[in-house]
């Protein structure tokens, strides 16, 4: 058996591919390790982040000799996950996080659950014990194919060596075609160890898997009907138009049809934020204008997005008016939650593209909606219900303001990852997006922690590009150990702790719903500190101090914590490249997120500030 | 309205493709009446009956979730009066001499089978559809019944055309 991993003697023809593309020259004699190497350089993996173990070791060996695909050793594997999805997010690639069996594998699960939510394409790469150990409790053993069974669009436990090139090329198939999501491979340990021999394509082996991208010719029709008919039609857009490149159709289709869009939390960039016909983002904390026309539309054209009970509210009073034009890749996502008028299977690109053509069609026979009245109680609620906040009295930073400066101050092309809670909402509502993939949340899982290493899987993927993490203190203490992986990496991140010593989001609702009672809502200090004083400004402890801390990661770390010192900090911060800054942000602790529509209302209760309900001439008769 | 509908679901002969699919209606919270699985004249392709109580629009769901598991090449929903739908059930019913020829005569009523015979007890496989079983197996209620194991539902479509034969020709251009 020869050993050498670039064998000149083809003797062993592969047959031809399904899937086109050209063979490889010649068949190559290597370990199922090698084979997974070389299949992610074959699969343009560029970046891997990870953290090698036992059952992976094998991996590992000729990843080191790889000069196409770069590994980053992270320090926890769910920051290994989510800085996969942060580079997917922010390059449209799919993105490769890496671990050992057992408890390397389940670490990854938080992340995998991430990207399902959220629809991102990301392949996990796991090693597994040996394949006669499967099934004994070995050491770190855990059945990872089973446990992210419901978390994955797919996975594979894989005990063969010549079985993983062509898993590996499913895999990445499957986690970047149709709707995006996360694929797990799992590994045998002597699968990797085993000798095999590897060329390039594979052929894949996938007859139940036939996602449609185009769309059918009458459904667009019947959509063009309904929308030139409609008198108040509005573009529901969500993350499948990102996902789809389709930002520049969308476009075209808002002006052409002079339609108001509303773009979800994961489609923020979508449209630009400054185009006069957004409305905003609507759901649970959306614009007043962007939830109140979704309420009072006649025509939902719904792009590339769920029905989130987020945006919906209380379900059966979401959009009461409303016809339904609901297009998505997915079909088990049309009619699951609301009843659809007309369905569209399909790429939201080809969809857009497509119903661009319709309309125009509809509009040559001179069927052409008119708006206008509709745009008059549009303009009147945006004029009325802006977004805003209150500048605190106490001379004190204001969060909303903080995240807004960073916005306005940094370059145009600028990537934001946050994590979650009220410092999340904020950055939807106070950032502008004008470009597609500049703004990278965890919508689904809500995961806290997904800011850090999310910013460092973006800035990964595009080093050249300005990446801010605008993260809250509790995420922040969460994942904040890949500051020390951004650093020994040369990945000069950005990150805005906006520290308000609480769980924020979580403390609004005990504000709001809980009479006061903040119960383990207080990060910055103990439990006998815990009980809320009225009008008690920032205070507390500095434990920890999140200066120090960076500084020990080897980032550049400064504390703001007055108004007038704000845009000198993010001007410093903005200045430095050669290393991860971190500004301690000390923010007010009482500021809140408005609009609010709480939990299980109806849509119609959305309230644009504490006590203020909109008034949206219900009683009046335009 | 809440009926018993019956899904044909042609899968690839794949491990934890059981698990997949079952796992899937616990966690939609869709319930299994009943489900056989085996595999087709095709070896790389397995045949799961699953019979669901839902209403439409959740069969819907089901169906389409279905559809997204990779794993699964085909979903047919088989209608009642376009299918043939038996179950298997094998009983063991409490025997002596004077009863043995009464539940012999049901037995052969039914167009069912003595399988093993001994002095206190008659083991009986049949197999029909739900209304049949049901109704033989309350005929034998009386007599006392010791044991009872049933089989899912399997069904198959009435007239010459074969739900398996595109699915096959899709597994072939990809082999």
């Amino acid at each position: 058996m020869p050993m050498t991993e670039q064998a000149t003697g083809a003797h062993h023809p592969q047959p031809r591919p399904r899937n086109g593309g050209h063979q490889s020259a010649t068949v190559e004699h290597v370990t199922g390790a090698k084979s997974l190497i070389r299949s992610l350089e074959e699969v343009g993996a560029e970046v891997v982040f990870g953290i090698p173990g036992g059952a992976i070791l094998p991996a590992y060996d000729p990843m080191m000799d790889s000069t196409r695909v770069r590994h980053v050793l992270v320090r926890h594997e769910q920051g290994a996950g989510h800085a996969a999805t942060g580079y997917a997010q922010a390059t449209g690639k799919v993105g490769v996080c890496m671990a050992t069996s057992g408890p390397g594998a389940t670490n990854l699960v938080t992340p995998i659950a991430d990207a399902h939510m959220d629809s991102v394409p990301l392949v996990a790469i796991t090693g597994q014990v040996s394949s006669k150990a499967i099934g004994t409790d070995a050491f770190q053993e855990a059945d990872i194919v089973g446990i992210t069974m419901p978390i994955t669009k797919h996975n594979f436990l894989v005990t063969k060596a010549e079985d993983i090139p062509r898993t590996i090329a499913e895999a990445f198939h499957i986690a970047s075609t149709g709707r995006p999501g996360p694929v797990l491979v799992d590994i045998a340990k002597d699968a990797l160890q085993a000798q095999t021999t590897f060329s390039w394509p594979p052929t894949t082996d996938l007859p139940g898997y036939r996602p449609v991208t185009k769309p059918h010719a009458k459904q667009i029709r019947e959509a063009a009907k309904l929308i030139v008919a409609a008198k108040r039609p509005v573009l529901y857009v969500g993350g499948g138009v990102l996902k789809a490149g389709a930002t520049a159709e969308l476009k075209v289709l808002a002006e052409l049809t002079g339609a108001p869009v509303t773009t979800t939390l994961m489609a923020l960039g979508a449209f630009p934020d400054s185009h006069p016909l957004h409305v905003g983002m609507p759901g649970m904390h959306g614009a007043v204008t962007a939830v109140t026309a979704l309420q009072k539309s006649d025509l939902l054209i719904a792009l590339g997005t769920r029905f989130d009970d987020r945006v919906t509210g209380k379900l059966d009073s979401f959009a009461p008016f409303a016809k339904v034009i609901h297009a998505d890749i997915d079909p088990a996502e049309i009619g699951k939650n609301r009843e659809v008028d007309v369905p569209i299977v399909g790429d939201a690109r080809e969809v857009i593209a497509d119903l661009v053509q319709a309309v125009q069609a509809e509009y040559s026979e001179g069927h052409k909606g008119d708006y206008t009245a509709w745009w008059k109680d549009l303009s009147r609620w945006r004029e009325t219900y802006p977004l805003g906040y209150d500048e605190p009295n106490d001379g004190t930073l204001s969060p909303q303001r903080v995240i807004q400066r960073i916005g306005e101050l940094a370059d145009a092309d600028t990537i934001y990852a946050a994590g979650v809670g009220q410092h999340q909402m904020w950055a939807a509502h106070f950032v502008n997006y004008e470009l597609p993939a500049t703004w990278l949340n965890s919508g689904g899982a809500g995961t806290m922690g997904y800011a850090v290493p999310a910013a460092m899987g973006a800035k990964a993927g595009q080093p050249d590009r300005m990446v801010w993490a605008i993260d809250g203190d509790g995420c922040f203490q969460m994942t904040n150990q890949e500051l020390t992986t951004c650093a020994l990496n040369n990945i000069p991140i950005k990150v805005a702790i906006i520290n308000n010593g609480a769980l924020g989001m979580v403390r609004q609702w005990q504000t709001l719903f809980y009479n006061q009672r903040y119960s383990n809502t207080v990060l910055h200090s103990g439990p006998e500190d815990g009980i809320a004083e009225e009008g008690r400004p920032s205070g507390g402890t500095r434990v920890p101090d999140f200066v120090k801390l960076s500084e020990a990661m080897g980032c550049y770390a400064i504390r703001c914590e007055r108004p007038e010192d704000l845009d000198k900090a993010i001007q410093e911060a903005n200045s430095i490249n050669d290393r991860p800054v971190v500004i301690d942000f000390i923010v007010h602790e009482d500021a809140q997120v408005w609009p609010m529509v709480a939990a299980g209302t109806s849509n119609d209760e959305v309230m644009a500030a504490r006590g203020v309900r909109p008034d949206f001439g219900d009683n009046e008769d335009d | 309205m809440s009926t018993k509908h019956t899904l044909s679901v042609l899968v690839e002969n794949t491990p934890g493709i059981l698990a997949r699919i079952a796992a899937l209606f616990s966690r939609r919270g869709f319930n299994i009446d009943s489900l056989a699985v085996g595999v087709t004249e095709h070896p790389d392709i397995s045949r799961i009956t699953i019979v669901v109580n839902v209403e439409d629009l959740p069969l819907e769901q089901v169906t389409k979730q279905l559809n997204k598991l990779v794993n699964v090449l085909k979903i047919v929903e088989l209608e009642p009066g376009a299918a043939i739908q038996r179950e298997l059930v094998l009983v063991k019913v409490r025997a002596d001499n004077e009863t043995r020829s009464q539940i012999v005569e049901i037995v052969q009523l039914f167009r069912a089978k003595t399988v093993d015979v001994s002095p206190e007890a008659v083991t009986i496989e049949a197999t029909g559809g739900a209304d049949k079983l049901e109704a033989m197996l309350k005929m034998l209620e009386q007599f006392g019944i010791k044991e009872l194991v049933q089989s899912g539902t399997i069904a198959i479509g009435r007239g010459a055309r074969s739900i398996t034969d595109r699915s096959l020709r899709a597994l072939d251009r990809s082999a």
